[in-house]
């Protein structure tokens, strides 16, 4: 049974973000959000990295692994196709797209390891979804990404510029920040259509 | 000797990858929900660093330089899935429980980072070093966020009650947002220790 479309964009995008219900992708949420425009960017690249990393994958996994019955190597070669891809998207960014490519800068080759792209192609391998819904609900749990990023890169912006107790600069007021809104995203949880 | 002592309480104290370094941080928070899960989850990470790190750095030499990365992922991605095996065959409660979790450890910054950082660099015997001391200090900083978590949110250690009667356990501590939370007041609480330390060195 394959969910609807809006379901699952719904899901993706607020009961099960995947920053702030599912914790994948912390690293650059908490990394890459001090500021607004660079997270617009990263959420930009990663949507576009997890869209096509979810379509290879899927073919990769129903053409070549399943057929020969070696899923225990999806871990494997799920990595390897998303490291080539985000090489070649940086590659193809620079050519084509230089000014894309200069306020991206170093997050297109971080995009390897953030966990939210490999934990989306896994996702889709555990739920069985099929091609449309795999490539579907790639772009809308990083379309969730990119949601949580820039609404936590604007609420950054404005408290550093207030007095924080020593002890919580940084970090931890980030951190606290995160889970307040971590507590906003759990009022959507049972909405569905 | 001491060189040797100095490798392994770096990574479990002065650089500690989850409170100093704040690496790693999507396991750290999705995984602590108790006890039992976050010492699970570290031990497997602590397992995958100790061997990735012997085996980068007995390859060291014959890594070229330009592939390294993609090699690392590699070799890391082979001990993960070995890992996964394991755990699959002889702990499958806790392999349900982590889920998605660990095969995400390929993509644990910690483990990529020791390995560039590190066992790039050093020789096997101080990279195994280096790689249990990490690793140590991984799994401590996730057991002391799950303690935290698992107390507060269900009242248990271990799965055992200690908070009971009257006392309602606050379930959002056990829930996604209390693993901010959580982590966001322990970091600041070692900052004020730290601070502190300091402050008394000075006087």
């Amino acid at each position: 049974m394959q969910p609807s479309i809006i379901s699952l964009l719904i899901a993706a995008l607020f009961t099960e973000n995947f920053v702030l219900v599912k914790f994948l992708g912390c690293c650059p949420f908490l990394g890459v959000s001090k500021k607004l425009d660079t997270a617009l960017g990263m959420g930009m690249a990663v949507t576009f990295v997890m869209a096509i990393a979810s379509l290879f994958t899927w073919c990769a996994n129903h053409f070549l692994l399943e057929p020969f019955g070696m899923e225990y190597l999806q871990t494997i070669v799920f990595i390897l196709i998303i490291a080539g891809l985000v090489q070649f998207v940086e590659m193809f960014v620079k050519k084509s797209m230089p000014s894309l490519y200069n306020a991206l800068g170093i997050y297109l080759p971080l995009i390897t390891t953030n966990c939210a792209v490999l934990g989306v192609t896994l996702l889709n391998v555990q739920n069985n979804y099929d091609f449309i819904h795999s490539v579907l609900y790639g772009t809308f749990a990083a379309l969730g990404f990119s949601l949580a990023i820039i609404l936590f890169a604007g609420i950054r912006e404005s408290i550093s510029e207030k007095e924080v107790p020593q002890c919580f600069r940084g970090f931890p007021i980030a951190l606290v920040t995160a889970g307040l809104m971590a507590i906003a995203f759990l009022g959507f949880s049972g909405f569905s259509i | 000797m001491e060189k040797k002592n100095s490798i392994l309480t770096n990574g479990l104290l002065f650089e500690n990858p989850t409170f100093v370094q704040l690496l790693g941080m999507c396991p750290t928070l999705a995984v602590t929900t108790t006890l039992k899960n976050g010492l699970g989850m570290g031990l497997s990470a602590t397992a995958v660093l100790i061997m990735s790190n012997i085996l980068i750095s007995l390859l060291r030499k014959i890594i070229p330089d330009k592939v390294r990365i993609a090699a690392y992922i590699v070799i890391i991605a082979t001990f993960v899935t070995i890992v996964q095996m394991i755990l699959e065959a002889y702990v499958p409660s806790l392999y349900a429980s982590l889920g998605i979790f660990i095969p995400l450890i390929v993509v644990n910054c910690i483990i990529l980072a020791r390995a560039e950082a590190f066992a790039s660099k050093n020789s096997v015997g101080k990279s195994a070093l280096d790689g249990l001391g990490m690793g140590l200090g991984f799994t401590g900083a996730l057991c002391i966020i799950a303690l935290v978590r698992e107390i507060i949110g269900q009242g248990t250690i271990w799965g055992i009650q200690v908070i009971g009667g009257p006392v309602q356990p606050a379930a959002i501590i056990g829930m996604p947002p209390g693993g901010f939370i959580v982590l966001g007041i322990l970091i600041a609480v070692i900052n004020f220790i730290v601070s502190k330390g300091k402050e008394g060195g000075n006087k």
